[in-house]
């Protein structure tokens, strides 16, 4: 799939009035044999694309959730090839648009028309580089365009409206709206950043806004529903991964709190 | 200020380029929440550096409250053992016990001098958190200091130190639980305090501008080294690499001058061959860590591989992106000393000049014993960066004694 797949959505969403929900799961988890099911379970449960976290040694924009994930895909093998691989066949069984979530570092490592080709071959739709902003995008955005994919850039509570321009000007496949400052983890309360962030963004483009870090039970992703095109959560889920005793059906039955709140 | 490479004359460069690059080093891979916080700090540092003012309190402060300038001391007994003429920088004799204190003053004034009201910082071995530390006491600011378990186990004396300053040691279990995993921490915590907080990178590492902002506080090393050398000239100057602040301290000033060989010495670890070092010059690759691009220890996926040192500052996967462009232009070379010869140089200052010298700092000291042979009738200055009082229950346990 490439980067149209992202595209159609997010003009789907908006013909039809509701906000997408983008759910995030590191690859290998809840274990290196269910991982595509655990995907599976939630396209099921009306997810509308994915975040496939390919585990990086190094996650500095993670908190510990995600951290302890991506320790522990490693330890149990896998590997950026074993990730993409993972990508493939989830994009396979469900027919979502997925992204391909990773660090800067594998991107300049592989070279950034290396890894946004193998990204396509895997059918990626889009790459999410955690630690890539604006001024050193240009290389990978231009890989990305390349090999037919979109890169998604950054927005946080912190950027300045004249940033926020340059950011829209790149034509991102979307934003990703950093919705409280820190890293990704869950917080048991939200902040005004989210909805004032997106006002602004708003203001400036109608480049396509999906808000991420922080978000994590369905009060608060329906509270910014109506100021997004999308949702992403990831640590709410990557915990029932490493936690629970039935990972698969506790994920989906999140996802589906989490798509009922946004359709409300 | 030129020195030849492959034909081609290497320039230092008196400040990155727009990109916040040495050559094709540096740059700033951050997450876009703290990318506004990076601007406006070099804006703000840049502003501070060209203000007679805040350079004069800056070097007033290291002057009567950190005990500078540090002595050159002529180490005669240790030239005569090893045949060469061995000036050493003294900055084990700085306040804090080493050239820590340098950074961590002019980045704590600097925090200051933009309203920030909290300081965080990464330790390995411990002396960049007692530098931190100090300054937040002097300047009243508070302080968290982020310190891996395994480090916070071997720098027990620093970690009370930090403590009795009032600063709050937190642990970092994550990965190795070293100096990298510190850094990380340090990171995640300042994504989501930028607005109060000023995050004081210890070392030359780290997005644009920490790079350019330690070297230029820590060039006080180099340039009154030169001063004090009074016209005399060296042939070769010695400093350890760990992030390398240090060494770009020292080097700087001497960089591109005509005859002067500027020998950057890593951690051997347990030797190269055995994969477990801290060699990111020597047998790294580049890559970007800490955001930054730079020599780094990376698999061919680029996973970050995990360092080995016996010394806690050096036990670092990565290396300042100026020492990269240093590397590569010719303007320094690198070289290693395994974890044995530096206990060996630990062991041949004391004994030889009354001076303990850091396990850090040994590894200088070692590979001027090591290199003797080549360095003979030469005058070589080594950079002391700290003093070992911290590492004495390690040297102890290795060597038997105690």
């Amino acid at each position: 799939m490439s980067r149209r797949g992202l595209d159609d959505l997010f003009a789907r969403v908006r013909a039809e009035g509701r906000t997408a929900f983008l759910p995030f799961m590191t690859a290998g988890l809840p274990s290196p044999d269910r991982t595509v099911e655990c995907f599976e379970a939630m396209a099921d449960a009306g997810a509308d694309a994915f975040e496939v976290g390919i585990p990086y040694s190094d996650p500095m924009m993670d908190g510990p959730t995600i951290q302890v994930a991506s320790a522990r895909a490693i330890e149990q093998g896998m590997t950026l090839k074993g990730g993409f691989d993972v990508l493939r066949r989830v994009v396979e069984a469900t027919g979502k648009p997925s992204l391909a979530m990773s660090y800067a570092n594998p991107v300049f490592r592989l070279g950034p028309d290396e890894f946004s080709r193998r990204a396509a071959d895997a059918g990626a739709a889009g790459l999410i580089i955690a630690d890539l902003p604006l001024e050193e995008a240009a290389p990978v955005a231009e890989a990305c365009d390349r090999s037919g994919i979109g890169l998604v850039l950054f927005a946080a509570p912190t950027t300045q409206d004249e940033r926020l321009e340059r950011i829209a000007a790149r034509a991102p496949v979307f934003i990703y709206g950093v919705a409280e400052l820190g890293v990704t983890g869950e917080r048991d309360e939200q902040s005004d950043h989210p909805r004032t962030l997106a006002a602004r963004i708003r203001a400036i483009t109608r480049v396509p806004l999906v808000m991420g870090v922080g978000i994590s039970t369905p009060v608060q992703a329906e509270a910014l529903a109506p100021y997004v095109d999308g949702i992403i959560v990831g640590s709410a889920l990557v915990r029932r991964a490493l936690q629970s005793p039935r990972p698969i059906t506790d994920i989906a039955e999140a996802t589906r709190s989490l798509v009922d709140a946004l359709s409300e | 200020m030129t020195t030849a490479v492959g034909g081609r004359a290497a320039l230092r460069m008196d400040r990155p380029d727009e990109q916040g690059r040495f050559g094709d080093y540096g740059g700033m891979f951050a997450p876009e929440t703290l990318m506004p916080a990076l601007q406006r700090l070099a804006t703000d540092f840049a502003d501070a550096w060209a203000d007679s003012g805040f350079v004069a309190h800056f070097h007033d402060l290291l002057e009567k409250y950190t005990g500078r300038p540090t002595p050159l001391h002529a180490a005669d007994h240790l030239s005569e053992e090893t045949g060469t003429r061995v000036l050493l920088k003294r900055e084990d004799l700085a306040h804090t016990g080493a050239h820590k204190i340098n950074n961590a003053i002019g980045q704590a004034i600097l925090a200051t001098r933009t309203g920030k009201t909290r300081l965080i910082a990464e330790t390995g071995a411990g002396q960049h958190g007692v530098a931190t530390a100090t300054a937040a006491a002097y300047t009243g600011l508070e302080c968290v200091v982020y310190m891996g378990e395994k480090d916070i186990e071997r720098q027990s004396l620093n970690v009370q130190r930090m403590r009795m300053l009032g600063a709050d040691v937190v642990p970092v279990s994550a990965g190795a639980a070293t100096l990298k995993d510190a850094v990380n921490e340090a990171m995640r915590d300042w994504v989501r305090t930028v607005e109060t907080t000023h995050y004081i990178i210890g070392s030359a590492v780290g997005p644009h501008p920490f790079p350019w902002m330690v070297r230029e506080f820590q060039r006080i090393i180099g340039d009154e080294s030169i001063r004090q050398l009074e016209g005399e000239s060296v042939d070769v100057v010695v400093a350890c690499v760990g992030g390398g602040s240090n060494a770009i301290g020292m080097f700087y000033p001497f960089a591109g001058r005509d005859g002067v060989d500027l020998v950057g010495v890593e951690a051997a670890g347990h030797g190269i061959r055995t994969g477990r070092h801290g060699a990111s010059i020597g047998a790294g690759s580049p890559g970007i860590l800490h955001g930054a691009r730079t020599y780094m220890l990376q698999d061919d996926e680029g996973q970050v591989l995990e360092a080995h040192s016996i010394s806690a500052g050096l036990d670092y996967p990565g290396v300042g992106p100026e020492h990269a462009y240093f590397a590569d232009t010719g303007l320094a070379r690198y070289v290693s000393i395994t974890d044995e010869e530096a206990l060996g140089g630990v062991d041949l200052l004391s004994r030889t000049e009354g001076i303990i010298p850091a396990l850090e700092s040994a590894h200088a000291i070692a590979w001027v014993a090591k290199d003797a042979a080549r360095l003979a009738g030469k005058t070589v200055l080594v950079n002391l960066s700290g003093r070992g009082d911290k590492d004495m229950d390690m040297i102890a346990a290795k060597a038997g004694i105690g």
